[in-house]
């Protein structure tokens, strides 16, 4: 005769708040607002996201500033096969976009269908979420500033 | 107490097991004869070792606090000097070698080790969990996509004839441990301590976007600052094959001859001292650069100088 099995959930999760703090904060904050942030370095280069400190010297950062939410494509990747909880789940092109006023890339998905239809230095707009929440994630997608 | 500030150190002995997939064995199951194996070559028991360090992931095995039960390992008694880091063995490593250079009364020994079993989750998701909290890992970007953004940056910047492709990230399940020892005590242990003459570890903007991704800018940098030049030979951790032409570039290794592998997450960069010290003792190598990487596209790099006592 088989015993009966234990069966049990074992949930990972962060039981903790946290305050996301002036700069991210104002970051996740204005993307509810279909307003994407940066912030200048050190070195004067607008950091998109915005860091709280330096990359280079680690220096505190405070002066934010806003940025386009169309932009050029500055690397990428094609994945074909989607993960659980990444942006799509059709294949995309991850692509660090380098935003009109911004002087780094930030990570995104772009929706382009195919591999062909991707290249460094496409430009590429941001497909925004209907609801939005204050996380990356009300950053959809990005697609072809054309196909916008 | 403390003898002196600074003591040469050697790597004495090691071992290491690695498999695809290990189904059956946990990770302590894993470790133990592993760690056995390590010791029992230079005659010492657990009891003789003076710091014990790991290396591992929690997110790995799925629980916070998960490394506390890789102690069974060692045994729960008698107590011990003992650490842990959240990264791969070699910087568990870098912790034991400068423990040991400090000179605490009755520490001349370390036993690092480093385990993982990334056949039982989905390694490339995982590792998105490193990334920054905010604004990456909600999307949990696939290591290997982030690696092909590096490697087409590569190509895009022309100066990197053939960039090869990505292939998916590699999975394997493993366990290493190194035996350090310092000055006479290594001389004791073993006819052919490979020594640690510099050891160095930087890390670049956690910002992929802020990072110049055709550059290992940090790799550099730990190389100047461990005396890492006019090597014979070079232990490369490559997680990715691209990451080879970055690393011979930052290392001043052109043309040379390197030993590249990955190996299991969290195990692979400590296997490469684990060959490296191999390759010293064996006569293969006489000066030899190892190299262990951790964090997406080679955001933190370690390099250490071995040498012979022939050298």
């Amino acid at each position: 005769m088989i015993p009966d099995v234990l069966v049990a959930d074992h949930a990972i999760e962060y039981t903790y708040t946290r305050s996301t703090g002036p700069v991210i904060g104002a970051f996740l904050t204005g993307l509810r607002d279909k307003q994407i942030r940066g912030i200048r370095g050190v070195d004067g280069r607008v950091l998109v996201p915005p860091a709280e400190y330096d990359p280079v010297t680690s220096a505190d950062l405070t002066e934010l500033g806003d940025v386009a939410d169309v932009g050029v494509v500055k690397t990428w990747s094609w994945n074909e096969t989607p993960l659980a909880g990444q942006p799509l789940d059709r294949p995309f092109a991850w692509a660090l976009i380098q935003l009109d006023g911004a002087d780094t890339g930030m990570l995104a998905a772009v929706d382009a269908g195919s591999p062909a239809g991707m290249r460094t230095g496409l430009r590429v707009k941001a497909q925004w979420a209907d609801e939005r929440v204050g996380s990356i994630r009300d950053l959809v997608c990005f697609v072809p500033e054309g196909d916008a | 107490m403390t003898e002196s500030l600074s003591r040469p150190v050697a790597v004495v002995s090691w071992a290491s097991f690695e498999t695809p997939s290990e189904p059956a064995r946990n990770e302590v199951e894993m470790l133990l004869p592993v760690i056995s194996e390590a010791l029992g070559n230079v005659g010492l028991t657990q009891q003789d070792i003076g710091f014990t360090v790991s290396g591992s992931s929690d997110y790995l095995q799925g629980f916070p606090f998960a490394f506390v039960g890789a102690l069974d390992a060692v045994g729960a008694w008698p107590p011990i000097r003992e650490s842990h880091v959240e990264m791969d063995g070699a910087f568990a490593l870098y912790e034991a070698v400068e423990v040991l250079r400090h000179g605490i009364v009755g520490v001349d020994t370390a036993l690092v080790y480093a385990f993982a079993r990334p056949s039982r989750g989905e390694l490339d998701r995982t590792l998105s969990l490193q990334l920054d909290p905010y604004a990456v890992a909600p999307l949990w970007p696939d290591a290997r996509g982030l690696a092909g953004l590096q490697a087409q940056a590569m190509r895009d910047s022309g100066r990197y004839p053939d960039v090869p492709d990505v292939p998916p990230t590699v999975v394997a399940d493993g366990a290493v441990a190194v035996v350090l020892a310092v000055g006479d005590r290594a001389r004791e242990l073993t006819p052919t301590p490979a020594w640690i003459r510099g050891i160095d570890h930087r890390i670049e903007a956690p910002a992929l976007g802020a990072r110049d991704l055709t550059s290992s800018s940090s790799t550099r940098t730990a190389a100047a600052n461990a005396g890492a030049s006019g090597a014979d030979s070079a232990w490369l951790h490559v997680l990715y094959p691209h990451q080879e032409h970055l690393l011979r570039e930052a290392l001043g290794l052109n043309g040379q001859q390197v030993d590249c592998a990955a190996g299991p997450m969290m195990a692979g960069g400590l296997a490469r001292f684990a060959a490296a010290a191999a390759g010293i003792a064996s006569g293969q190598s006489r000066r030899a650069v190892v190299h262990a990487t951790s964090g997406p596209c080679l955001q933190q790099n370690l390099v250490a100088l071995l040498e012979g006592d022939a050298a």
